[in-house]
């Protein structure tokens, strides 16, 4: 008798609850109702909500225009209802430098992955961060290339397994991965060089303030600016998502340890 | 004494089962489901334990966008 009492106090609970003044957390506006492509727990997701979110909240909606890049996250431009512009492979920052340099009023990004900024596109990246182009790339850095089949990239780990290195990536064969964040931080014409990540709330929370610095160091025109996401593939990786998220967390940031790598700012 | 009672609504739709929510429940409130799966045939999650306390942890890690919450002081 008493649980039932219970649990009818309990919906009447949930419906008072479920108002518009309640609200603590919904969808961000910019991002619309189409079902992403992505994996189930793919670190993509978040960061394309931190993105619809930060813009938002600066009231650029109308002012921003991304690049979206080819890789996993080609279909950017499907899920925020903002500009964009579709790049060949890796050519995304010469493109965003062209858009900054024809609308020095627009928000201008990229977003791209590692297999697209740090192998194919490692020309353009390096050029564009050198030049100071008032533009913030976000770098999603998973370790493999995620869209065609889990293959390595130049990212991958010492002695972690992909298709292409089934027997771990070994230094006298395929080298060493290449940390693109530590070379921009040496550059001059960066601003703000940053590696995030997005596996707790914390971390996400930490993310979207690193991806807002990095928005108003491009509108303010202080230079070019990175924003490292180290991001999981459970797909590639073969593991859950949330297992996904403690390998990272054990293997990645030991190489790619998290933090501001150069911050003009704050000097 | 006054208690903080939360509520989520899950887009049951667009979830795709990932559990990260399910992790990052601090009251062990969600669940995916167990026998039944959505239009894409994944399991989705869902409030189970009625414990929610509106933190919003299980909405800011999900990479899908599918959860809202609310949340409210109950004299």
């Amino acid at each position: 008798m008493s649980e039932k009492v219970n649990n009818e106090n309990e919906t009447v609970g949930r419906e008072a609850i479920i108002r518009p003044e309640n609200l603590v957390y919904a969808k961000p506006e910019l991002l619309n109702d189409v079902h992403m492509h992505y994996c189930p727990g793919c670190s993509h997701g978040v960061v394309h909500k931190l993105i619809a979110e930060v813009i938002d909240e600066m009231g650029m909606a109308d002012k921003a225009i991304g690049i979206s890049p080819v890789g996993c996250g080609v279909f950017a431009y499907r899920y925020i209802d903002i500009d964009w512009q579709e790049a060949a492979h890796g050519r995304a920052p010469a493109l965003a430098c062209a858009c900054k340099r024809l609308w020095p009023d627009r928000l201008v990004f990229t977003y791209q992955g590692d297999g697209d900024l740090a192998c194919i596109g490692t020309a353009e990246t390096i050029h564009s961060l050198n030049r100071g182009d008032n533009i913030t790339i976000i770098f999603i850095n998973n370790a493999i290339y995620g869209m065609t089949g889990g293959q390595m990239a130049p990212t991958t780990l010492m002695g972690m397994k992909t298709s292409t290195c089934p027997y771990g990536r070994q230094a006298a064969i395929h080298g060493y991965p290449v940390k693109m964040t530590e070379i921009a931080a040496q550059l001059e014409g960066t601003a703000y060089v940053t590696r995030q990540s997005v596996h707790t709330v914390a971390a996400i929370r930490k993310a979207k303030k690193a991806i807002r610095h990095a928005f108003e160091n491009s509108m303010a025109g202080l230079g070019s600016n990175l924003v490292e996401i180290v991001s999981t593939c459970s797909s590639g990786w073969k593991m859950t998502p949330a297992k996904a998220n403690e390998w990272m967390v054990e293997h990645m940031f030991p190489f790619y340890p998290i933090g501001d790598l150069k911050d003009i700012q704050s000097r | 004494m006054s208690k903080i009672k939360g509520a989520i609504v899950v887009d049951e739709a667009r979830c795709k089962g990932c559990n990260l929510c399910v992790v990052a429940c601090p009251t062990h409130t969600l669940a995916l489901t167990t026998n039944e799966v959505n239009h894409k045939g994944y399991p989705f999650s869902r409030d189970v334990a009625g414990a929610c306390i509106g933190c919003a942890s299980c909405a800011i890690v999900c990479p899908d966008a599918c959860i809202t919450v609310y949340k409210t002081k109950i004299d």
